[in-house]
């Protein structure tokens, strides 16, 4: 599904260095999560994923079903299947955040050649995906996510992750700013979308979350690589002894 | 106007002179209102038309950006177009000449041609201060108009617009309107283009809004991609009266718009929202004087202005505060959205504030697309071009979908949406 392989990224209007040499490799169907201190990279590598123009991939590559996406614009990678759900979702007056819905579906199959969804199709697939998530229609009549606590902000990146369908779900600190409640919902959420043709990307500081979303593999991410692999034993580990021996045997 | 040394004339200025020369014998009025109109003429001929000088036009130089003036001359065309509003209730202006009005009982409706061949007429060619170019401009050609008289407590079941069309020419109406006490209802003013001829406008409305009334007041300007236009609405309030009033700029070439407001009854409410859309070398000025001059009035005003291409725009807002005036509530806004690096807009707030005890605020805000709300929607899949354009309309759409009224929103809407598919 996913191959990172030696990839260099750099901040653009600057030059400084993020990514330095990461390979990564996430099959079809696996739930791979991504720890590491702050000032690791791990956001960076989410935007560099989804095309952020902030960001100049300088060497290496990022394969998507054996594919090269580093020519393909933000846009573009998400009607093939890339999502990201933010780590802050951005507020945007104006826009009703059921009119967003609809577009980006729409844009989304237009992009894919299919045809665009009918208003009763759109509805229903909505109150269905909101029902399962505890999510109240009229919320979805207010603009997208102004006056949203920061809980409703987070289901509805997963309400548009599940109407999406994407392939490729990366989560950038979806636990932040969630109380046990809704970080269960949200798993929950999560959870549901799991599927033997869908890779999940769990990018957290926090060993909590991966207590909700199991992961099928743990990556510590260090100064813009990826230092130490395991399976879900090394988010424990983490959690116990911090970074530091996993940085010292790295080093 | 200020004293200047002589300058030669310019073009427009001469067409202006020599125009009227020609026209005078054919406009209507008595020898009281021909002399009314060689007056306004003898102060374009003797000051010009106002330069950056004038404060009032500091940022629109009249005399450098009026280049020419069409024959004065309009052909008269045929017909009206729908009305903005499903179900409104239209009067006609064609050309400058009214050529049907269909009007509710309780309301009447009269040519503003008839009024100047009237006793009284007069004073119906008054303008505002020496530096009016406007209300010379109109007094000077002035053929026709609506005047309108709205009953006492009544409510209007349909909107009424008042829609003046031309196809090219100079076209100059004036339309005195008295909405009687506790009325209600919601009126269009709308100035459209049907033809490709090149046009001058001036259109002069005198708004008197009878004590308890409440209304809604739109102005709607879709003129051509060459035309002229000088709008110019002076507004009475009052006691208890509530105007919203909505401004929509979404062409023309050379634009000035005025508003000016007289809160001269007690308890008066006031919502003005503008939007001003700006595109090709375009320069629009929406310029508003506000005057609180009894206590207890409440004004908010925000105008949402889109810029594109090389347009130029310029909003100046003054609000005035009298001694007596006090517990008045004014707020001032002006937010655009630059979307061109030769785009440009000026934004001049003006407070002049003689009460103590009122709350009274100005804002500017000048911004491109936000890029985070950009990459947001592109990372659902929702290309540049259109994501773009979802957060331009979103920009309107906050002060258009405060109105309440879902008509009105969803033709604003529509008629934006129009302008921008074909400036994106």
């Amino acid at each position: 599904m996913l191959e990172i392989k030696n990839l260099h990224a750099r901040i653009a209007e600057d030059g400084t260095e993020i990514i330095r040499g990461l390979n990564l490799t996430v099959r079809n169907g696996e739930v791979a999560a991504i720890m590491g201190p702050n000032g690791s990279g791990k956001s960076t590598l989410s935007y560099v994923l989804t095309g952020r123009e902030d960001y100049e991939v300088t060497e290496g590559d990022i394969l998507y079903n054996g594919e090269s996406i580093l020519d393909m614009d933000t846009s573009e990678r998400a009607a093939a299947g890339l999502f990201l759900a933010f780590q802050y979702p951005v507020e945007i007056p104006g826009v009703a955040t059921m009119q967003f819905l609809k577009v980006a579906l729409n844009e989304q199959r237009k992009a894919r050649g299919e045809e665009e969804l009918t208003t009763p199709d759109f509805i229903r697939k909505v109150k269905e995906a909101s029902g399962t998530l505890g999510i109240d229609m009229n919320m979805l009549k207010r603009p997208l996510n102004v006056g949203f606590s920061g809980g409703e902000k987070k289901r509805s990146e997963i309400l548009q992750m599940s109407l999406l369908e994407p392939k490729l779900c990366i989560l950038d600190e979806t636990d932040s700013g969630l109380d046990i409640d809704a970080l269960k919902i949200v798993s929950d959420g999560v959870n549901a979308l799991r599927s033997p043709d869908r890779a999940i990307v769990v990018i957290t500081h926090y060993q909590r979350l991966l207590e909700y979303i199991v992961p099928d593999s743990v990556h510590v991410l260090y100064k813009g690589q990826v230092i130490k692999s395991g399976d879900k034993s090394l988010a424990l580990e983490l959690e116990n002894d911090g970074y530091a021996n996993v940085i010292a045997d790295a080093a | 106007m200020n004293m200047q040394s002589k300058r030669p004339m310019t073009a427009a200025e001469e067409a202006l002179v020599h125009g009227f020369a020609r026209r005078a014998p054919d406009l209507p009025g008595d020898t009281q209102i021909s002399e009314a109109r060689q007056a306004f003429i003898d102060d374009i001929k003797q000051n010009g038309l106002p330069t950056r000088r004038i404060e009032a036009w500091h940022y629109t130089d009249l005399r450098s950006l009026l280049k020419t003036v069409p024959a004065s001359e309009a052909s008269a065309t045929d017909g009206g177009v729908d009305a903005l509003l499903k179900g409104a209730q239209l009067i006609s202006l064609v050309d400058g000449t009214m050529v049907s009005q269909q009007v509710p009982d309780g309301v009447s409706c009269s040519s503003f041609r008839d009024s100047l061949d009237g006793a009284d007429a007069a004073r119906l060619l008054t303008v505002r201060d020496e530096d009016d170019i406007i209300g010379r401009i109109n007094g000077a050609f002035v053929t026709d108009g609506c005047r309108l008289v709205v009953d006492d407590d009544l409510e209007l079941s349909a909107p009424l617009e008042i829609q003046s069309v031309h196809s090219g020419g100079q076209i100059h109406t004036r339309h005195p309107i008295t909405i009687g006490e506790r009325s209600k209802g919601t009126f269009v003013e709308r100035h459209l283009a049907v033809g490709s001829g090149d046009a001058l406008v001036s259109s002069v409305t005198d708004l008197q809004v009878g004590a308890g009334a409440d209304i809604t007041w739109v102005i709607s300007q879709e003129q051509g991609g060459t035309d002229t236009h000088f709008g110019q609405i002076n507004i009475e309030l009052g006691a208890g009266a509530k105007l919203t009033l909505f401004v929509a700029n979404a062409g023309g070439n050379l634009v000035r718009q005025e508003i000016h407001i007289a809160a001269k009854g007690e308890g008066s409410e006031l919502v003005l929202r503008g939007v001003n859309l700006l595109g090709a070398q375009s320069h629009t000025d929406v310029t508003m004087t506000l005057n609180h001059s009894v206590p207890d009035c409440v004004s908010s005003e925000t105008f949402r202005n889109v810029v594109c291409d090389r347009a130029r725009g310029v909003f100046q807002g003054q609000i005035k505060v009298a001694p007596i005036a006090q517990k008045t509530d004014a707020r001032m806004a002006c937010n655009t959205l630059l979307l061109s690096n030769e785009g440009d807009f000026s934004c001049k707030p003006e407070l002049e504030i003689f009460a103590d005890d009122v709350q009274c605020a100005h804002g500017a805000t000048v911004t491109d697309i936000d890029d985070n709300h950009l990459f947001y929607l592109r990372a659902r899949g929702i290309g540049e071009k259109k994501a773009r354009a979802l957060l331009v309309k979103a920009f309107i759409a906050e002060i258009v979908e405060e109105l309440d009224d879902a008509d009105l929103v969803e033709a604003l809407e529509a008629r934006f949406e129009t302008w921008l598919d074909d400036h994106g």
